[in-house]
């Protein structure tokens, strides 16, 4: 009885899940789907606390344990995401992603001291002993490869996040040696062969292999991550995902559990495809991402390609330009995010609007930290949705534009992305800024964006350059504007 | 082989699941606008937290003498916790500032 209350349970929290990102893939939907999935999510943990019951009929014990951990993680979890500035939401995603990740390596982990103390219990016993003979490799087989799935992508995802969290925080550069490509798809190739021999044909619960493969998978989710390059962040975290997803999903095959195994693939599927979304939008392969260092590569090809003389512009001259035009674009990007700029963002947009200015902004695909993040971002300032505008649209309007003021983003309005085939991002799809009448370019100083090349745009007659920090210059034009 | 096809045999309503969600997971994105990109990487994010319900068994069936067990359950069960908790509260102040646009 228990057990089929269960059942339903899970489907439907199964359903919750796909309800819910069915809804969070619509505007006016998305918050409810949020709190749809959420419930459902609730329900299932819930209801395997109290009904769950294993293959001999036994409840689930140790309550105390259980909600004591429940207890901590739910503060910790609220407190951590209530805290977080909203700039600092992708490291966060990266975080809890990390979490997901290091909870189902130690499902593996704890499943295979089980499986070992089973078969090591009494000295002797062999694997005939514990799975009927005629099924004995197919059912070792089948368990060992489920939770060696579990512990390699788990123990990936978790390393890999990790690294992730601290570059996005700036703790950690990145970093890469001569070979590391060879180097981790050897990596690679060598757990998969470990885990592959394990189960396959070691047959043997041997704790020095599995913890082997353990460190090494930590391993190479640190080296997987580390080389790639700050811009290229999203897409790993959402690869990274993708990854926990699937994780999941084994713990589901573990346990003959249909609410994990649904909620695993959904996310593993959708996490692959939303990768895949944002490559394009940058113009990558994924493979590409997956085996190499962009920001290295890059760097190394086309440094200072493009000299000249760029032109200053002093903050009253360009307050100037801004109040007298009639069509401005404001096109942020990452520095916007970095320095918070959104609210003095917003606060320079009102007054120009209130100045008779029609103000727009234009939102690349990948500007800001995450595909979306600028949107969030301006979100929070309360700029109108209907003044974000994306990139076909945008571009469509440049070359009626009088003046475009570029806030922190760089490699995102770099011409070169047009012109020049031999530059790393070649065919990226780009703002078109330099078709505007003027172009001011707010950025801290001249040192190259993400992709490590020098942007043309800078030295182009029509562009002038406004150094300094995006949340003081904003403040310090806002200023010089109510003054004109 | 005669195995591997009895295997699949055995276990094709998960392989239907698997398949069917697979497409369903790639349909539901497929038509999300980029706006909502990072809010919908972080519901995901937060729905994967699924695996706490492995965490919980694992706990839960863990003998009161095997420490090791029950330790490593309990960090787990808090990673779970963190991954779900953690993951849809941040979508929720996501989305909460997209509430008074239409």
């Amino acid at each position: 009885m228990a057990f089929s209350v269960l059942t339903i349970i899970y489907l439907l929290a199964s359903v919750s899940f796909i309800t819910g990102l069915k809804m969070l893939s619509n505007p006016s939907t998305a918050r409810r789907g949020n709190l749809i999935a959420a419930a459902g999510m609730a329900l299932a943990i819930f209801g395997t606390i109290f009904l769950y019951t294993d293959d001999t009929g036994t409840k689930l014990g140790n309550y105390s344990w259980i909600f004591a951990a429940l207890f901590i993680g739910s503060v910790v979890g609220t407190m951590a995401a209530r805290k977080v500035k909203m700039t600092a939401m992708p490291e966060m995603v990266s975080l809890f992603n990390g979490m997901g990740g290091a909870c189902a390596a130690l499902i593996s982990i704890v499943e295979f001291n089980h499986l070992s103390h089973e078969i090591y219990q009494s000295a002797g016993i062999t694997l005939n002993d514990i799975f009927p003979a005629s099924a004995s490799y197919s059912a070792w087989f089948s368990e060992m490869a489920i939770i060696l799935a579990g512990l390699v992508i788990g123990a990936i995802s978790f390393a890999g996040s990790m690294i992730a969290w601290a570059k996005l925080n700036g703790r950690i550069n990145d970093f890469s040696f001569k070979g590391q490509h060879i180097f981790n798809i050897v990596l690679f190739v060598v757990v998969l062969g470990l885990a592959g021999w394990m189960a396959g044909v070691y047959q043997n619960a041997n704790n020095m292999v599995f913890y082997l493969i353990l460190v090494l998978s930590l391993l190479y989710g640190v080296f997987f991550v580390l080389p790639i390059g700050g811009a290229d962040m999203p897409v790993v975290i959402s690869l990274l995902n993708s990854f926990t997803g699937v994780a999941a999903a084994c713990g589901g095959f573990l346990y003959n559990n249909k609410a994990m195994l649904t909620g695993g693939i959904l996310v593993g599927a959708a996490g692959t495809l939303l990768t895949i979304l944002m490559c394009k939008a940058m113009n990558r392969s994924l493979l590409n991402v997956l085996i190499g260092s962009f920001g290295a590569s890059a760097a190394g090809t086309a440094k200072s390609q493009v000299q000249g003389n760029f032109k200053e512009i002093n903050l009253s001259d360009a307050a100037i330009l801004l109040s007298y035009a009639n069509r401005v674009m404001i096109v942020p990007g990452y520095g916007l995010a970095v320095a918070q700029a959104q609210h003095s963002c917003h606060e320079l947009e009102k007054l120009l609007a209130s100045r008779g200015v029609d103000v727009k902004y234009a939102i690349h695909p990948v500007a800001g930290r995450m595909p979306g993040h600028m949107n969030v971002l301006l979100a929070e300032a309360d700029v109108a949705y209907e003044q974000l505008h994306e990139m076909e649209e945008a571009n469509e309007e440049f070359p009626t534009t009088d003046v475009v003021l570029v806030l922190g983003a760089n490699d995102v309005v770099n011409p070169a992305a047009k012109s020049d085939p031999g530059s790393p991002i070649y065919g990226m799809p780009i703002l078109e800024v330099e078709l505007a009448k003027t172009c001011i370019v707010n950025k801290r100083s001249m040192k190259p964006g993400y992709a490590g090349i020098e942007n043309e745009l800078f030295f182009r007659p029509r562009t002038s350059m406004l150094f300094g920090d995006a949340k003081k210059v904003l403040q310090d034009l806002t200023a010089e504007i109510k003054n004109l | 082989m005669e195995t591997l096809l009895q295997k699949i045999a055995l276990h094709q309503e998960y392989i239907y699941i698997v398949i069917l969600m697979i497409f369903l997971g790639i349909e539901v994105i497929g038509r999300v606008p980029s706006v909502l990109h990072t809010p919908l990487m972080s519901g995901a994010n937060a729905i994967h937290g699924v695996v706490i319900i492995g965490a919980i068994i694992v706990m839960g069936k863990a003998e009161s003498d095997n420490y090791i067990a029950l330790i490593l359950g309990f960090l787990a069960v808090i990673l779970g916790t963190l991954n779900v908790v953690g993951g849809f509260v941040v979508t929720d102040r996501m989305l909460e500032m997209f509430k008074h646009k239409k």
